[in-house]
């Protein structure tokens, strides 16, 4: 396959004026399925969580999981959409063996909810734009099976010479969230799409409805766009990137298809409709299958199961016991704990906000647990392109760290070893600590004796001091702190070494 | 009234497309008249139907009809797989997929 021509993105940017919507797709975190009783384990043995109903066997009837339309109406509300009153199921239908029962049973034209927006908070090169994304609807569906492509190119669909499918994840209830087309993002459009997912996400998250885990599928980004010369233009044809599994993906595939699209209608060419596929590895995305008659589904009214009419004495109910909206839950945290806002802008372009928040929770400190999430934790999550939520580091490790900290048993070097220790799988922090052998020497004895080494070795460092230059007393600090491996307390060692020379340090 | 065909032999030949049937000419012819009668008589009855009268899916006006959110394990994946014409391991085993791309 030849590489697409893509033009530099400023270019784009200057002749295009791109329009996005974006489709997400949540697994929700129901015990069960959503047409019947089977568990939702991730990861569990292929084939071993299915039943006559998820697996399409003749005669099997579907039953609704109540904690499933609990979940979408929850979500319809934290995103400011309106409620059916009455809405029905409708099968989709198409034949792909991800889905045995050759449909999908989904929603169609009445969707549980609808009519919402979601306020985004958009990190920009000029600072927090502020903009509001028009939700159209946010309906129920179900999840589909994973094929295996065995055989031809490994992996790919094309010349494979036969597929092994896996149902666990067939029927696992999904929430599919659809943005209404959004305008005007101009050159910001990258961002504006990585910002509304990541928003989503934080909602999603403090829903407690899913697991939001990107890398595992549980929310999953179709990206659409088009582009069109001025805005005052029609919307041109758009492609639909699939599954795009990361925020930043979701920023490149946006970034990537402009420039594509661009470089397609400067040469005179055409958008053409389709389904694309976005390849992490390279950053680019390449054609799949062409929507053109593939949107037949037929789609009717699903007979085996009856509507849905949300008591509006519960839909209420469900409202007013929503968790506080992250954003207005941001600008409170702001005041209480005294940030500004260039601290709180780094705070939520680390996307760490949840993770600090969950650290103060478990009873850490702000200033420190702001200083681990958005410094060291996402340092080493940049270095390895992932989420800082995915590192397997928790809040509770943090806190655990830092009391080790303040108890004397860890320094600074030596926690951040156990961190990772801990991303590296080896346990929880005391785990690592016991495991590695990391303990802060707080014996002075073997102080004392490396102290006495290095005056040995730095002999005109006395005399420094006792002249007054208190700042030599580094280069023995250094070199205890070198003798222990590390797991000495600077401060402990400099006391110590003060105390030896019977000299006041000063402050 | 005069015959007027309700569904055309291209919509039919659609249809069979769709639903992955391979259907000879002579096949739809037969099969787009029978599916016209069958459409004809149901547009009679719309035709009884008044404009206020909603298109009915369910007949019986029942709402909300749920179960509880409790998992329970139904099939091992040997007895899942047991009635499938072709397996792997633990998965079903299927025919290549989208060949006609
Ligand atoms: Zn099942």
């Amino acid at each position: 396959m030849t590489a697409d021509a893509v033009i530099p993105f400023d270019d784009a940017i200057a002749a295009f004026d791109p329009v996005m919507g974006l489709e997400v797709h949540v697994e929700l975190s129901t015990a069960s399925k959503m047409f019947c009783s089977c568990p939702t384990e991730f990861g569990a043995e292929p084939n071993s969580q299915v039943c006559p109903v998820c697996l399409g066997l003749p005669g099997a009837l579907p039953a609704v999981n109540a904690a499933a339309i609990e979940a979408a109406i929850r979500i319809g509300l934290a995103l400011n959409c309106s409620v059916a009153e009455w809405c029905r199921f409708a099968r989709k239908n198409y034949f792909y063996p991800d889905m045995p029962k050759n449909f999908q049973t989904s929603q169609y034209d009445e969707p549980i909810c609808f009519d919402g927006y979601l306020d985004v908070d958009v990190p920009t090169a000029d600072g927090i734009k502020k903009v509001r994304i028009e939700i159209e609807r946010a309906h129920m569906e179900e999840d589909t099976g994973k094929a295996l492509h065995v055989g031809g190119s490994t992996g790919r669909i094309h010349g494979a010479d036969f597929s092994l499918v896996d149902y666990n994840r067939a029927g696992i209830p999904l929430i599919e969230i659809v943005t209404r087309p959004i305008e005007g993002a101009e050159q910001f459009a990258p961002e504006v799409a990585r910002a509304y997912v990541a928003a989503l996400r934080e909602i999603l998250r403090s829903l407690d409805v899913s697991d939001v885990r990107m890398e595992q599928g549980s929310l999953r980004c179709d990206v659409n766009l088009s582009l069109r010369r001025t805005p005052a233009d029609p919307l041109g044809t758009r492609s639909e990137t699939k599954n795009v599994n990361s925020l930043r993906s979701v920023e490149r595939a946006v970034r990537y298809e402009i420039g594509r699209q661009a470089a397609l209608l400067q040469a005179g060419g055409k958008v053409v409709q389709e389904t694309r596929h976005w390849h992490e590895d390279t950053g680019v995305t390449t054609s799949g299958r062409s929507k053109e008659g593939a949107e037949d589904y037929r789609y009717f009214p699903e007979p085996d199961l009856l509507p849905i009419a949300p008591d509006p004495a519960w839909v209420e109910e469900l409202r007013a016991t929503l968790p506080e909206n992250p954003a207005v839950r941001r600008a409170r945290l702001a005041t209480e704990w005294g940030l500004t806002d260039f601290e709180m802008d780094s705070l939520i372009n680390a996307g760490a906000l949840d993770l600090v928040i969950a650290t103060v929770a478990a009873g850490g400190d702000q200033a420190r647990a702001r200083k681990w999430w958005t410094g060291e934790l996402t340092r080493i999550a940049n270095d390895r392109g992932v989420d800082v939520h995915d590192l397997g580091v928790t809040p509770e490790h943090v806190v655990r760290i830092e009391t080790l900290i303040s108890e004397g048993a860890l320094n600074d070097k030596l926690a951040r070893q156990v961190i990772e220790g801990v991303i590296a799988g080896e346990g929880d922090p005391d785990a690592v600590v016991a495991s590695r052998g990391l303990a802060v020497v707080s014996d002075d004895g073997p102080l004392l004796a490396a102290i006495d080494e290095a005056l040995a070795a730095n002999p005109d460092v006395i005399e420094k001091i006792m002249g007054g230059k208190q700042q030599a007393a580094g280069v023995i600090v250094g070199a205890v702190m070198k003798a222990t491996r590390g797991q000495a307390d600077a401060a402990r060692v400099r006391a110590l070494l003060f105390d030896k020379l019977g000299v006041v340090e000063e402050a | 009234m005069g015959f007027m065909p309700t569904i055309s032999r291209d919509e039919v030949a659609h249809l069979a497309r769709l639903a992955r049937l391979d259907l000879r000419e002579d096949e739809l012819d037969h099969y787009a008249e029978q599916l016209d009668i069958i459409l004809a008589s149901v547009a009679r009855v719309a035709e009884v139907a008044a404009a206020d009268v909603p298109a009915t899916s369910h007949p019986i006006p029942l709402t909300n009809v749920m179960r509880a959110d409790v998992a329970r394990v139904w099939l091992t994946a040997e007895e899942a797989l047991s009635g499938a014409p072709a397996s792997d391991g633990r998965r079903f085993r299927v025919p290549r997929i989208l060949d006609e791309e």
